[in-house]
């Protein structure tokens, strides 16, 4: 077997174990050293997955494979978590105790993440789920002087196991029905022409709920806002990217290898799960205060778009639909991670998280203001910026299939966004700020969130050569 | 040649977000020559168009943009679009020069003002749609900042519900375009390959009201005008002088452009309706502007009436009045913003608008009460201003569709004839109230863009053809294609 295969995720374990070996020998204080060492890490992890551009392979009898598609979402996970490093290193310092343990959790999650994105089986995905979920649980609760992120931990923990119990429930009754996880022998099963029953049903949607859940879908959402607003920011913008990114990455395997002949059946499903879901994200945003749990349902909705695209999946090769997914999801990784650093930065600077206390950045940090912005604007679909191209992508396949009603509300939903983000942004720039002083915003933040900005232009103005590569991606799927 | 007046305020923009906050001289003339530069340019491609005849999309420039889409950079203009640009670029330019005396974060101001005719310039320009609709939302989004910062009177109201009302209207756009998109089956966006596509009857038809009304929107189609005068009234001068002198026009571009050109034959069945709503527009707009006490809501809803008379005139279908309405785009667009430019002035000193307040402002301002008359006049549709030649071919054509809508739109004039007569009488004539003796007149910068506009109306007013033999290159083929009266 060739373990080169297995090469980024290797690569992203070690440096994980290393920070975590080397924290028990640094003196308290003397933590730095383990930042720069997983951030580095955590970007040859994405340096290694590039290596396999062009392969297709797969491990242990197909349980694992390597292909466009994983390599794309090992990148995506380790430039994510690294991002979600460097906006932890100050906010580590203020307000948590514990960095060495909290940044080697992160990268452990992390791999659990670039794991599954070479799934290709139930079982172990199952299992690369449970990684990434038991390291955000704990890292939820990690404000230890916060009564808040206690809250949050339990919360998410429960939840979370429950869900993690419908999964496997779900899993073991398809398991029953197929007699393998493996996702394209269940397709071959389906193919078959044999009768399944109502067990098929049931396991289908016990599935879906579990996953549900790791992409807060309405009515699986339920815990997203209380989790965001408990747990450290840094942490809430690993949950609202990476994690539900990592859903995202199962379902799309799963339903579009293992799951795809039955698509004439389950597409509505997918369909009513994002109506509800856009709505309830967005109806739901515009009444919050504080800025954690505005982006808490801003996210909710974003995965009503995505489930839009699940809902248009027609099995095509490349299928537009997925092809839009993967794009939007990195388009929407890169946006989001601006508004996180952002408010990150700014809490870090102020300890404040109500959106009124934005008034006046404009003045006070303009070019925090100016990605916050530029990050909200792109969450929302205005052009100019990554969210439109996006969006326009995935409208557009949706819209192929005739799913154009559905579109029409989504787009209707992005207008409803578009209000309560303006809102964040009247604070910025037309508030008037109860203080003028600058803040100190240090270098490296401004650095990474120019990069984040022009990588939201970037895409936002000439995407040709990411949509090639989500294209590359998304053909694996049904080939 | 196109994509430089395209990129050339989006440089400026660039350099002005690059200068410290201080130079404010810098930033305004950065602003101002990259304004320039679209203004040189367009008047060499009207002057290229009138004296080598030009007809069709002129300039073109292609490249390939996103192959799995099939969405291209297509620029090109044809004459309907240069005169859109070209009114486009006078109005930035002096837009700028208005705007000189700006001081309050005036580097955001101008970056914001130069990202928004950026927008503006890629409506008029583009031929394929993916970036039509693109730099048609550009155009929205600045609104919020520019009214919201440097507005008035209710600002945050007024900046929320024009960038959702105009976004709502685009979400019937977006759809729209989605549907042409997958119902032509050709997998382009391109306008030029989508017009030789025949959309059946029924597709049509059930998609035309989604461009009109998604369009008309902006264009301050009745009922959706709302957001009109309540926006033109929160925002800054220069703001307000694009805003109902370009912006509006976007609108009714989009439904020339989107829905006559390729909807035609839903056109014949959907207008006899919208020129309902346009007559509505003209009469509603001019009797609310007569109730108004407040200077720029008087402007604000004869805008509302004067983009009722382009409505009116694209839903005749017949040449002459498809001509007028063109041209009364135009028309309005620069005698609105001379508008605002010249109630700006006052407002600015005066800290007032309100009508009553004022008398006999002409003593103080001289040049300002005589550019007000001029533009009043103009508006009324006085002979020798380009007023009068847009409205009196839209009224002829409407004669020719109905004589109930020509006499309709007729009375219109009336009324607009009543309040702004009434206007200039209270305001500007009469003895001199005496709480303004402290009144100066208009700046020199002021003087200077007032005067480029006002210079504006009498040229197209003496001389139309300027504009309608353009004009009607577009005109012509597209009567035939909609199967108007020629």
């Amino acid at each position: 077997m060739d373990l080169s295969l297995f090469l980024p995720d290797l690569v992203l374990a070690g440096a994980a174990i290393i920070v975590f070996l080397l924290d028990l020998v640094l003196r308290p204080g003397r933590k730095e050293p383990l930042g720069i060492l997983s951030i580095i890490g955590l970007l040859a992890t994405a340096v290694a997955a590039l290596f396999h551009i062009g392969v297709r392979a797969g491990a242990f009898g197909g349980l694992w494979v390597v292909d466009a598609f994983s390599t794309f979402f090992k990148v995506f996970f380790a430039l994510a978590a690294a991002a979600v490093v460097i906006a932890s290193l100050d906010y580590l310092r203020r307000w948590l105790t514990y960095p060495g343990e909290y940044i080697s959790i992160l990268m452990f999650a992390t791999l659990g993440m670039t794991a599954i994105a070479s799934a290709n089986e139930l079982l172990t995905a199952y299992i690369c789920l449970e990684l990434f979920s038991f390291s955000t649980y704990v890292l939820a609760a990690w404000s230890r002087r916060d009564r808040k992120s206690h809250e949050a931990g339990l919360k998410y923990i429960i939840l979370g196991a429950m869900s993690s119990a419908v999964l496997l429930y779900g899993i073991s009754l398809l398991y029953g029905l197929f007699r393998t996880t493996y996702f394209p022998e269940i397709a071959a099963a389906l193919r078959s022409g044999q009768e399944f029953g109502p067990a098929l049903w049931v396991g289908l949607v016990l599935v879906l709920a579990g996953l549900g859940f790791k992409v807060s879908a309405v009515p699986f959402h339920i815990w997203t806002p209380d989790v965001y607003e408990g747990a450290p920011l840094p942490i809430t913008a690993y949950l609202s990217i990476a994690s539900k990114t990592a859903g995202f990455v199962f379902l799309l395997r799963f339903f579009s290898v293992g799951l795809l002949p039955l698509v004439e059946s389950w597409w509505a499903l997918f369909a009513a799960l994002s109506f509800a879901t856009m709505f309830v994200g967005n109806l739901v945003a515009i009444w919050q205060r504080n800025i954690k749990r505005l982006l808490a349902y801003s996210s909710i909705s974003q995965a009503g778009y995505l489930l839009l695209g699940l809902a248009a999946l027609t099995g095509q090769s490349p299928d537009p639909a997925a092809t839009g997914m993967i794009f939007h999801l990195a388009g929407y990784g890169i946006s989001n991670m601006a508004v996180f650093l952002a408010v990150i930065a700014f809490y870090n600077l102020t300890g404040r998280d109500e959106i009124r206390d934005l008034a006046g950045l404009s003045q006070r940090a303009p070019f925090v203001a100016l990605a916050l912005t530029a990050g909200l604007f792109s969450l929302a679909g205005m052009p100019l910026f990554a969210g439109f191209f996006t969006k326009f992508y995935l409208f557009t396949a949706a819209a192929q299939v005739g799913l154009l009603w559905l579109v029409a509300i989504a787009v209707l939903n992005s207008i409803i966004s578009l209000f309560y983000y303006l809102i964040v942004v009247k604070e910025m720039y037309i508030s008037e700020p109860a203080e003028l002083s600058p803040l100190p915003v240090p270098a490296l933040v401004n650095v990474v969130l120019f990069v984040l900005v022009a990588g939201q232009f970037v895409v936002g103005i000439y995407p040709e050569w990411l949509i090639q590569w989500a294209r590359a991606a998304s053909a694996v799927l049904t080939s | 040649m196109l994509t430089t007046i395209l990129l050339s305020p989006l440089v400026a923009m660039l350099i002005v977000l690059a200068l410290p906050p201080h130079r404010q001289f810098a930033i305004k003339v950065v602003s101002a020559i990259g304004a320039g530069i679209t203004l040189v340019l367009s008047l060499y491609m009207a002057y290229d168009f009138l004296v080598n005849g030009l007809s069709g999309f002129q300039y073109r420039e292609q490249i390939p943009w996103i192959s799995d889409l099939g969405i291209t950079y297509h620029l090109g203009v044809d004459g309907l679009g240069m005169a859109m640009v070209l009114l486009t670029a006078i109005v930035i330019f002096t837009g700028v020069f208005v705007s000189w005396k700006i001081e309050y974060r005036a580097k955001e101001f101008f970056a914001l003002l130069l990202l928004l005719v950026t927008g503006v310039f890629g409506v008029f320009m583009s031929l394929d749609l993916f970036f039509f609709f693109f730099f048609y939302e550009l155009a929205v989004l600045p609104m919020y900042l520019l009214i919201g910062v440097w507005g008035s009177t209710r600002k945050e109201y007024a900046a929320m519900k024009l960038v959702l009302m105009l976004l709502a209207g685009s979400i019937l756009v977006w759809t729209g375009l989605l549907a042409l998109y997958v119902q032509s089956g050709i997998n382009s966006f391109d306008f030029l390959r989508l017009r030789e596509v025949h959309f059946s009857r029924e597709f049509q038809t059930l998609w035309f009201p989604f461009f009109f009304v998604g369009f008309g929107v902006l264009a301050g189609l009745w009922p959706f005008h709302t957001w009109s005068p309540d926006g033109h009234v929160a925002a800054p001068t220069a703001v307000s002088m694009l805003h109902a002198g370009v912006l509006m026009k976007l609108g009714a571009f989009g439904i020339i452009r989107v829905g006559l050109e390729l909807l035609p034959e839903a056109a014949r069945l959907w207008t006899p309706f919208f020129i309902i709503l346009g007559t509505i527009n003209v009469l509603y707009g001019a009797f609310s502007a007569m109730a108004q006490r407040d200077l720029k809501f008087v402007i604000g809803y004869s805008s509302v009436s004067h983009m009722g008379y382009v409505i009116i005139g694209i839903s005749a279908l017949t040449a002459t009045a498809l001509n007028g309405a063109m041209l009364q785009m135009f028309s309005h667009g620069i005698m609105t913003a001379l508008f605002f430019a010249l109630v700006g002035a006052i407002y600015d000193q005066a800290h007032t608008r309100e009508i009553a307040a004022f008398g006999g402002l002409a003593r103080r301002m001289p040049i300002v009460a005589a550019y007000f008359t001029v533009a009043g006049l103009a508006s009324l549709g006085l002979p020798g201003l380009s007023g009068f030649v847009a409205e009196a071919l839209i009224f002829l054509g409407t004669f020719q569709y109905n004589w109930i809508f020509g006499i309709l739109a007729v009375f219109g004039v009336v009324l607009t004839a009543t309040y702004i007569l009434r206007l200039l009488a209270r305001a500007f004539y009469g003895p001199l109230n005496p709480a303004w003796t402290g009144l100066r007149d208009a700046l020199r910068s002021e003087t200077f863009a007032m005067t480029i506009l006002v210079l504006t109306l009498v040229i197209v007013g003496v001389y139309p053809r300027l504009l309608t033999d353009p004009i009607n290159t577009t005109v012509a083929p597209l009567i035939e294609r909609v199967g108007g009266l020629k």
